[in-house]
């Protein structure tokens, strides 16, 4: 890689060991990739928590905050693996919580907002069109490239903790233009309706187009989505595809027309989602169990809005003994559901409503060896292609069918 | 040694190994397809399910999932149950992430294509530095 006068002097340790170490990392990949230099950056996400990280990681975070390692550009963290508040209801290990809280010290040494969401583009800023940025977990990447028309690659934790230590990212993948150019076309013949829908059309896609250099361009749509609904579509990009960037004719900065989001080539090939497409996707899950074990509302964590809406459908209900009911969110939006009444109504209900967390992280091959839990149903296709690696068998439906299921302890369909 | 195969390709991460290779039509994700624990696939649906990676060289068509990996290689490292190598035809960011982090032997985009000429079995010569990849095919019927 071609270096500039500054970036050889924090590779001659000028700038304090941290950093340099941080800078040697990001030129292994870089290299790896064929990144030409480097590309400043306005904002950094770091997906850190123990359960992928182990001690060994942590040790690793520990010794760069040891070595003075600080921030320089606006750092907030990903969800983890306890919520430490509530834990024990959970049944979770009381060691998993003393090391993400050792985490949670070496994080804010080096200066990172521990805000521990993977919603940080709704509750604390989406970026700027066109800004480059240095973010992890890949529903917040995808949301930042597709939707707001930022530019990031999946920076996984190590490498997104020394992009903002050195306030830079190798310049390769999504930061150039023309990786950004669509190179699928999917034509939809039916439209999305519910939010879960959104993601049932991303588990479709991603199915077929897995392979993190591809851009697939969704065309035909006939229905404005929100911003809820972008996320669950990214969200289950990333998942099943390791997808990084979409695009939504009509609907996404990049993508005014086809031809804007081909950039004038043709397209690879062509996806043809036909009616019935959608209820096809929901019906590759199938329940082992007639009722659930657990009923997940998370992955990615849940709106103000959509916790407005479950709160709305879950008010005044019981869920069934034997069910287990989950939804995750992180602080800031606990805290606004709290003042607007939504979490009396998710927690009357008997539901569990945690922040700073999300389920699969959330040591769930332990859980379920201890609850004896199989079967897990939720409206979050993202957490039904990860969750059968813990052991479980998953089963997605739409919203209003998971939580009839949690309240009936019955899987309808 | 007459049928040793040389695949081509860029400079990969890590130092030179040797080791057996763990062949896989599908993907690879740390968190969604292993039980890190043991290094052993615990993804039902993975082709590999029930098999051991732990010394392996793992050869697979692309990495899948999301960012989790980029730690866990590491982790696995120090708990004995990573991979020895791992090779891609199509590697993402958080492979390489994950292994220049792990020091751990990475390398994608060879000719001709690894999944044509490895099987699971054959011995492996794994050389990021010189962007090669050996590959001696396991005797028949041994």
């Amino acid at each position: 890689m071609r270096l500039t006068d500054d970036e050889r002097a924090i590779l001659a340790g000028e700038r304090g060991e941290a950093v340099r170490r941080a800078l040697e990392l990001q030129i292994k990949v870089g290299d790896f990739f064929g990144a030409d230099d480097f590309v400043a950056i306005d904002s950094a996400h770091m997906m850190a928590e123990i359960e992928s990280m182990g001690e060994p990681c942590l040790a690793w975070v520990e010794e760069m905050a040891d070595l003075g390692g600080q921030a320089v550009v606006p750092t907030t963290s990903n969800p983890r693996s306890v919520d430490v508040a509530l834990w024990e209801a959970l049944g979770q290990d009381e060691r998993q919580v003393e090391l993400e809280l050792r985490l949670t010290r070496a994080l804010n040494r080096l200066g990172i907002l521990t805000l521990d969401t993977c919603i940080n583009y709704q509750t604390v800023s989406p970026p700027r069109f066109g800004e480059h940025v240095a973010w992890g977990d890949t529903g917040t990447v995808i949301f930042a490239n597709a939707v707001a028309g930022a530019r990031s690659n999946f920076e996984g934790g190590p490498v997104a903790l020394a992009a903002a230590l050195t306030g830079r990212t190798a310049r390769y993948g999504y930061h150039l233009p023309e990786q950004r150019l669509g190179t699928v076309l999917v034509e939809l013949q039916e439209q999305p309706a519910a939010t879960s829908d959104w993601g049932a059309l991303g588990c479709w896609i991603g199915r077929q187009v897995s392979d993190y250099w591809q851009v697939p361009v969704i065309a035909g749509l006939e229905v404005q989505p929100t911003i809820d609904q972008l996320k669950q579509l990214g969200a289950s990009l990333a998942s099943y595809g390791s997808l990084a960037m979409f695009h939504l004719v009509g609907v996404t900065p990049e993508a005014r027309s086809v031809e804007e989001a081909f950039g004038g080539r043709q397209p690879e090939r062509t996806l043809r989602l036909e009616l019935g497409g959608l209820r096809s996707v929901y019906a590759t899950f199938q329940a082992e169990r007639e009722r659930p074990d657990v009923v997940a509302f998370t992955a990615p964590q849940l709106s103000i809005v959509e916790l407005r809406d479950l709160a709305g459908l879950l008010n005044g209900r019981s869920v069934h003994q034997d069910v287990r009911l989950l939804v995750t969110t992180n602080y800031q939006n606990r805290a606004a559901a709290e003042r607007l009444g939504y979490a009396a109504s998710i927690e009357g209900a008997g539901g569990l409503l945690l922040s700073g967390a999300c389920f699969y992280l959330m040591t769930a091959r332990e859980l379920a060896e201890k609850h004896g839990w199989r079967t897990i149903l939720t409206d979050s296709a993202k957490l039904a292609n990860i969750i059968p690696g813990y052991g479980y068998n998953p089963v997605f439906r739409p919203t209003e069918v998971c939580v009839e299921a949690a309240v009936q302890g019955r899987l309808p369909w | 040694m007459s049928d040793e195969i040389v695949l081509r390709g860029h400079p990969g991460i890590g130092p030179r190994v040797e080791g057996e290779a763990l062949v896989s039509r599908h993907g690879f994700s740390a968190r969604y397809d292993l039980n890190r624990k043991t290094g052993v696939f615990s993804r039902e649906s993975h082709d590999l399910y029930g098999q051991s990676i732990v010394g392996k060289v793992l050869v697979h068509t692309t990495a899948k999932g999301g960012v989790a990996t980029a730690w866990a290689l590491l982790d696995m490292r120090a708990q004995g149950t990573a991979p020895l190598a791992i090779i891609f035809q199509l590697a993402n960011p958080i492979m390489a992430q994950g292994a220049a982090l792990a020091e751990l032997p990475l390398m994608d985009r060879l000719d001709p294509d690894p999944l044509a000429v490895i099987e699971s079995g054959d011995w492996l010569i794994v050389d990021p530095p010189a962007g090669e990849v050996r590959v001696r095919k396991r005797q028949a019927g041994g």
